[in-house]
């Protein structure tokens, strides 16, 4: 099947990794990856600050490139990403040609965990990884996209990896875009809160597939540095390994 | 209503609030409990879905025939005795309520639980009249006694300890120390029975009104609310003109699904259903239905967020929020906080302080897939946080920035440069030397990132480099 990459700005900048691993998995489940550079951003730190006009701007520019794209699907490293490219379409007044436009991309864009398991049907990607690893359920993820069995079936499949549950219901890491940084203080006590419940489970590694949690937990590990602190990774990277 | 006590930013109340260790811990173990209890509640309901789409429909149709069931309500509640009056914001209901009570004479005036009364400010209005409100439910009598505001829909005074409430009954009563709970309820049992003898005038609010046969609902689990609706000569209901459902049976559905999502209860222990005064017969003489208004026809004229007027006050999503159950309730400075009171409160209050309550949360939505009337309320949150950006609410930095960001994001020219002029310069911006201070100025982003957080630094190459220079292999 023919995927483009909507790599996200942040796995563009700051995780190029997380976006190189998304390409090799891909490609072993059988796609033919392509890529367009004129992509940036999806616009979601604006539409969720209530910046409409520059979301929309930014989202229009995103639209008309994956528009005019021949492949079959636009595959997508992070759920926040994701949904914001299906909420894209209320950006634009009904009888706008880009509604209809964002609705085709919409409905052509897949979180990349959902795009493997439900789309491909794909869960053995044959990779190694030894280490108890334990998901984070990235918010967008889980409650707009219905990610939740996906990752964790990919994860079962992997070679030497154990795949332990965190206690309770899935709670917020407290990033939330500009949240992150107009409340630091709530958002850090948010994810203290859920770093707590993750690492209850004596995790190698905490695994998810939303860039903006990882930015998140591995800032906070990273400052702390912690002895024996558990590694962040995007579930791409963990698929990616052999 | 806000608080006029607290600082108007939330960020300050915040702060305030994770600084009180025991506090957060008691907010957190409570809405934890509560969660827990309600999730038990709730697998005993395999239709719970069912539940809530039924719920959902019954509250929007009657928003959408608001005037017709209201009028059948008024109607209705008249003709079994009941006088019923219309206040078009918190001081009409105030004044009315006041002009009610007068005639009751002197005698004790006792309230029973109500956010309505809270939203107006009841308690402070009448006392400024010389007036003694006494506050029966044991929660609000706690916060009443130590002059705070209720930090939960359901349970006004979860944000304190037993110690806590030990404090202020030695502190206000001037009793003997103990935090024993049964102890401590039967102090407060003992004053609130001499009151309940002497009532002459009862306060309570509604949890729900049948149209059909012009009664109200109220639901509690300690009884003073049916002791405060039924001893005193005069009773005064003040109810939110949103609270109606058609028909009494639709209160079958109501009855079970509320203390279900809000307490884990199958049923609360008491209900009571009040319809109209019957004079020959015990109970009061004189029934008053005050409905209020107060912003909520102005939220009704807008069918977007109606919505948020199918809440039945459950209080689900307050237990559930993440940035409640790190900073509770009166970190948001306003009577309802939480979830709802983000997209209420800016329908009830004006200004900065109101318009800044829908960027208290992170967009999570926990808050939607638990609220039973099924309000979408990250929506609603985005759409006040797009009109708070229109009213000119919002810091002219975040809008600079914002206008700048969309000017980079819209060109792929602009932003590869972007990205590279970032890679150059966040060594000097992120190292501990003094330029990188003065780069971080107290005002900036990064600054609030770093303080906790370590930042992520720029790739060597970006994805986009690695992929042109064909150095993506699989
Ligand atoms: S918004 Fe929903 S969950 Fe929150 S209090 Fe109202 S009814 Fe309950």
């Amino acid at each position: 099947m023919k995927v483009s990459l909507f790599v996200t700005c942040l796995v563009d900048g700051f995780w190029p990794d997380v976006g190189e691993s998304a390409v090799k998995v891909l490609r072993r489940a059988g796609c033919e990856v392509s890529f367009d550079p004129r992509q940036t951003c999806c616009g979601q730190p604006a539409y969720n600050t209530g910046y409409t006009d520059e979301a929309r701007r930014v989202a229009a520019v995103m639209i008309d490139v994956f528009a005019e794209d021949p492949a079959e699907a636009i595959v997508v490293p992070s759920g926040s990403c994701a949904a914001m490219i299906h909420h894209a379409p209320r950006l634009f007044e009904e009888g706008d040609p880009r509604r209809a436009k964002a609705e085709s991309v919409a409905a052509r864009t897949h979180e990349f965990s959902s795009f493997l398991v439900d789309t491909l049907q794909v869960v053995d990607l044959d990779a190694k990884f030894s280490g108890r690893a334990v998901w984070h359920d990235a918010c967008h993820g889980l409650r707009e996209l219905g990610v939740k069995d996906q990752p964790r079936a990919l994860l079962r499949k992997v070679d030497g990896l154990e795949l332990v549950e965190a206690k309770g219901e899935p709670t917020c890491c407290g990033f939330g875009g500009t949240f992150s940084v107009k409340q630091p203080e709530v958002s850090v006590a948010m994810l203290d809160t859920r770093m707590a419940v993750l690492e209850e489970t004596a995790p190698d590694v905490i695994v998810s597939s939303d860039v903006s949690c990882l930015m998140q937990i591995d800032g906070r590990v990273t400052k702390e540095a912690k002895p024996g602190a558990p590694r962040i990774m995007h579930l791409a990277e963990v698929l990616a390994s052999r | 209503m806000l608080d006029p006590a607290q600082s108007p930013e939330f960020r300050a109340r915040a702060l305030t609030a994770l600084a009180n260790k025991n506090q957060s811990a008691a907010v957190a173990r409570a809405t934890s409990t509560i969660s827990d209890r309600r999730d038990l509640a709730l697998e005993e309901v395999p239709e719970w879905q069912e539940w809530r789409e039924r719920a959902r429909l019954i509250k929007a149709h009657v928003l959408e025939n608001l005037d017709t069931y209201l009028e059948q309500f008024e109607s209705n509640a008249k003709r079994r005795g009941v006088t019923v009056h219309w206040a078009r914001n918190a001081q009409e209901a105030i004044d009315l309520i006041f002009d009610i009570g007068k005639r009751a004479g002197s005698g004790a005036i006792v309230k029973a639980k109500s956010m309505a009364t809270e939203e107006i400010g009841l308690n402070h209005a009448l006392e400024a009249k010389g007036w003694e409100p006494l506050e029966t439910d044991l929660g609000e009598r706690i916060l009443q006694l130590d002059g705070q505001m209720p930090s939960h829909i359901v349970a006004p005074a979860l944000h304190l300890s037993r110690d806590d409430v030990a404090d202020i009954f030695v502190r206000e009563l001037g009793v003997d120390r103990t935090n024993d709970p049964s102890e401590l309820t039967a102090i407060a049992r003992r004053v609130l029975r001499t009151s309940f003898a002497k009532a002459a005038l009862g306060i309570s609010g509604a949890n729900f009104g049948v149209a059909e046969t012009g009664s109200i609902l109220v639901l509690e689990n300690e009884g003073n609310i049916r002791l405060s609706t039924s001893l005193p000569k005069i009773h005064i209901s003040l109810m939110g003109i949103e609270k109606l459902v058609p028909r009494f049976e639709d209160l079958a559905l109501y009855l079970r699904l509320l203390p279900r999502s809000g307490t884990g209860q199958r049923l609360t222990v008491y209900q009571s259903m009040i319809t109209g005064v019957d004079p020959s017969q015990e109970g009061p003489e004189e029934m008053h239905i005050v409905l209020l208004d107060n912003g909520r026809s102005g939220l009704l004229a807008q069918p977007d967020d109606r919505q948020t007027l199918q809440c039945i006050r459950c209080g689900a999503c307050q237990n559930v929020c993440p940035v409640y159950r790190a900073v509770g309730g009166h970190a948001y400075g306003a009577v309802y906080g939480g979830p709802i009171g983000a997209i209420l409160t800016p329908h009830l209050s004006d200004g900065p302080q109101a318009a800044e309550l829908p960027y208290a949360s992170s967009l999570c939505a926990a808050c939607r897939d638990v609220c039973p009337v099924k309000i979408d309320i990250p929506k609603s949150l985005l759409r006040l946080r797009a009109k708070a950006v229109k009213d000119g609410h919002r810091g002219r930095l975040e809008k600079v920035g914002f206008r700048a960001w969309a000017r980079t994001m819209e060109r792929q020219g602009r932003y590869e440069r972007a990205m590279r002029s970032g890679r150059m310069f966040q060594g000097v911006v992120l190292s501990d030397g003094a330029a990188g201070k003065v780069a971080r100025s107290p005002m900036t982003p990064l600054k609030a990132w770093m303080t906790e957080r370590a930042p992520r630094r720029l790739a060597k190459k970006s994805f986009r480099e690695l992929w042109k220079e064909g150095l993506i292999d699989g």
